[in-house]
């Protein structure tokens, strides 16, 4: 308890500052030892368990019985370390596993992720984050109960949390699932159970407190991990000892070997796998503008409506720290999100380049299938090498591979040392780990707080509230599990949906909560019911193969639930009455930076 | 928040709400319509890059930090002016 109180806030600096010397001089370690011998599972294996035992002996030392301690972390985050803990929250397995990936496949149109996921902070930050924290609540459903009063606005509130949360959160145990089967040698099903027992670990004993720790600490091991390699790459191919600004020429080598190559769809194709057959620079396709930005907007509108990070806002000590912290956290998202474009420019690159010795692109196909990185990715079926014409020789559209393991095979292709695919798996699990603490939290305490304690029970004490969250917390992390363990959407497909869902059902009642004055219950219901439901009716007309609306396909369904709820909410607003003077007072309170906070402490 | 204050809050409100759709507009530009039309800016080069292309993996970025900071300074100057800043 010491350890973390406030004791430990004046020493956090030198905590951390610890901590990230320790987690050097363990990689420096496994280095050592991997030039001594010992096998590449054996640091895989000890990467992922050392991390983990971090994590879990946080999560353990935050654990608390007090219940803004339980849902905010008793409101004394600084600022600079909730930027790390929701940088952390933020970047899933979808982040750090697939989004180089998707780059390196997808070119232009899948870019608008990378803008999407950055741009979505400065709605945050001008449009939520500080009203929020002034406002006082614990969760997001509890602002929209309390300014919409009544307890059907809470209700739908929570509805739309679970659903966007939910269907995250599967994404995020099936990538740690993926990366515990592979590091730790066990069957994924297993993998998923293990991943999940690391995640409650964190979190369980010490909710917002023990997950905020725990995501910092995260944060740094999973920013290691994604530089590193791509750094070492670049003195590899003499991009200097930051790429970042020099990869231009990269990028131009690449559109050239493009042209010399061919980018054409494979002779037949190998399910699941992709080939490369996108230009790396160029939009591609007459709507190729529309389509970036409506993926874009989709993105930055779920950011600034997902509940697990408008949360991380409520930790902080003041409304000015809260604002901070939001430029912190897109500061150190925005050091991944940077690189993971020229990650994917430098690996493929490493992979066209006749005159880089790990070209494969051209060269004879016996020569490629002996090399050991093809091989272990084969075996387990995320690569395949098929000389489909066969002249013996490797072509541009022989080569399939699934967009997911670029991150975690780079290492291999690139011929750099086992201990730094250790090093990524770790980060990669650190990375999907806190995004599903996070997300698991967000849920846990939408359901403990909005619907048992304000809805069914309010007479609860505190020791009942915090186990109900606690059991719940369990129970929600379990059917993740469960729904991961069946793997029915990829990694990605699941992360847009989620921001869609939260987009179609939060977004516009919650900046109108703020922003419009006028704005009242039933159009706060119209607004999240109407906007969740024809969100979710066009996902299930595209997905099953109906007629796009504007080439709007099932990535893109928060454009169609947001314009929905938007035209709902204003409508039935203005059909109805104002709010009463109460609740102007309490928008006019939320505006001003200083003051009491609308909802007290232990609420 | 008492009654007698609620004109300096109107003015402090009004204030933000500047800000606000300053720092939305600004974003507008680098989040919507650069990259709608990275394809026409890709004819331009800028230190080595497709000007288009740095710009999505890059430029808007840089942007979308500096204009979060740049909305905090300029918020924090309104909050002090107005006094809302006891907590500090």
């Amino acid at each position: 308890m010491a350890l973390i109180q406030g004791k430990f806030i004046d020493n956090i600096g030198r905590v951390y500052t610890i901590y990230t010397g320790g987690f050097i001089v363990f990689i420096l370690l496994m280095a050592i030892l991997e030039q001594m011998g010992v096998s590449a599972n054996t640091i895989g294996i000890l990467f992922v368990a050392f991390t983990i035992a971090i994590y879990a002996l946080i999560g353990w030392l935050s654990r608390t019985m007090e219940v803004d301690a339980y849902y905010v972390a008793g409101r004394q985050v600084p600022a600079v370390y909730n930027g790390m803990a929701t940088a952390a929250d933020w970047m899933s397995g979808a982040s750090f596993v697939a989004m180089a990936g998707g780059i390196y496949f997808g070119g232009y149109g899948y870019i608008a992720f990378v803008v999407g996921w950055t741009g979505g902070y400065v709605l945050v930050n001008s449009l939520m984050a500080p009203y929020l924290r002034k406002f006082g609540c614990y969760t997001v459903p509890d602002f929209v109960g309390t300014r919409y009063g009544g307890n059907l606005a809470r209700f739908f509130a929570v509805v739309v949390l679970v659903v966007a949360s939910f269907t995250y959160v599967t994404a995020q145990i099936n990538a740690t699932g993926t990366i515990a089967a592979r590091a730790l040698h066990i069957p994924f099903s297993y993998g998923v159970w293990f991943g999940l027992l690391g995640i409650l670990l964190c979190s369980m004993l010490g909710g917002m407190r023990a997950v905020t720790w725990t995501q910092v600490a995260q944060y740094i091991v999973l920013i290691v991990a994604y530089l590193v390699p791509v750094i070492w790459m670049s003195n590899v191919q003499g991009f200097g000892l930051i790429p970042h600004f020099s990869y231009g020429g990269a990028a131009q080598s690449i559109v050239a070997f493009e042209t010399q190559y061919g980018l054409n769809p494979p002779l037949e194709a190998v399910a699941g796998m992709s080939v490369l057959t996108t230009t790396h620079l160029a939009p591609v396709g007459d709507l190729a503008g529309w389509k970036f930005v409506t993926l874009a907007i989709c993105m930055m509108t779920g950011t600034a409506s997902l509940p697990h990070i408008l949360m991380r806002y409520f930790t902080t000590p003041t409304v000015r720290a809260a604002r901070k912290s939001v430029a912190w956290s897109l500061l150190f998202i925005f050091l991944l999100y940077f690189t993971a474009p020229a990650l994917a420019t430098l690996t493929k690159l490493q992979l066209l380049d006749p005159d880089l010795p790990t070209a494969i692109i051209g060269k004879p196909i016996e020569e490629v299938l002996a090399l050991a990185w093809v091989q272990n990715w084969s075996s387990v079926n995320m690569l395949a090498v098929v000389d489909q014409n066969a002249d013996g020789i490797l072509q541009l559209n022989e080569f399939f591979m699934r967009p997911d393991i670029v991150v975690l095979a780079t290492p291999e292709i690139a011929g750099l040392p086992y201990v730094i695919s250790g090093l990524v798996a770790a980060g990669g699990m650190a990375a999907a780990m806190s995004t599903a603490d996070g997300l698991l939290l967000a849920i846990a305490n939408a359901l403990s707080h909005d619907l048992y304690y304000k809805i069914i029970d309010p007479k609860a004490d505190t020791a009942t509230r915090l186990i109900v969250a606690r059991v719940l917390l369990i129970i929600i992390g379990a059917l993740g599990a469960l729904v991961a363990s069946l793997q029915l959407t990829g990694i990605l497909g699941a992360v847009a949906w989620a921001f869609c869902f939260a987009a179609s059902g939060l977004f516009f009642p919650l900046v109108l909560g703020i922003w419009w004055k006028r704005a009242n219950r039933p159009g706060a219901l119209a607004g999240m019911g109407i906007g969740f439901v024809v969100g979710t009716i066009y996902l299930w007309w595209v997905y099953t193969g109906g007629t796009q609306i504007l080439g709007l396909d099932h990535l893109r369904f928060g454009i169609v639930g947001m314009t929905a709820s938007l035209v709902a909410m204003v409508v039935v607003t203005l059909m109805t009455e104002a709010p009463d003077e109460e609740t102007q007072k309490m928008v006019d309170a939320t505006r001003v930076p200083v003051g009491p906070p609308i909802l007290a402490s232990g609420h | 928040m008492s009654v007698e204050n609620s004109e300096t809050a109107d003015r402090y409100w009004a204030k933000t709400r500047s800000l606000t759709i300053l720092v939305l507009v600004l974003w507008a530009i680098f989040a919507i319509i650069i990259p709608w039309f990275a394809g026409a800016l890709n004819s331009y080069s800028f230190l080595g890059f497709p000007l288009g292309y740095y710009m999505i993996v890059q430029g808007s970025l840089i942007a979308f930090v500096l204009l979060i900071f740049f909305q905090n300074w300029r918020q924090d100057s309104i909050d002090d002016e107005f006094g809302y800043n006891e907590e500090e």
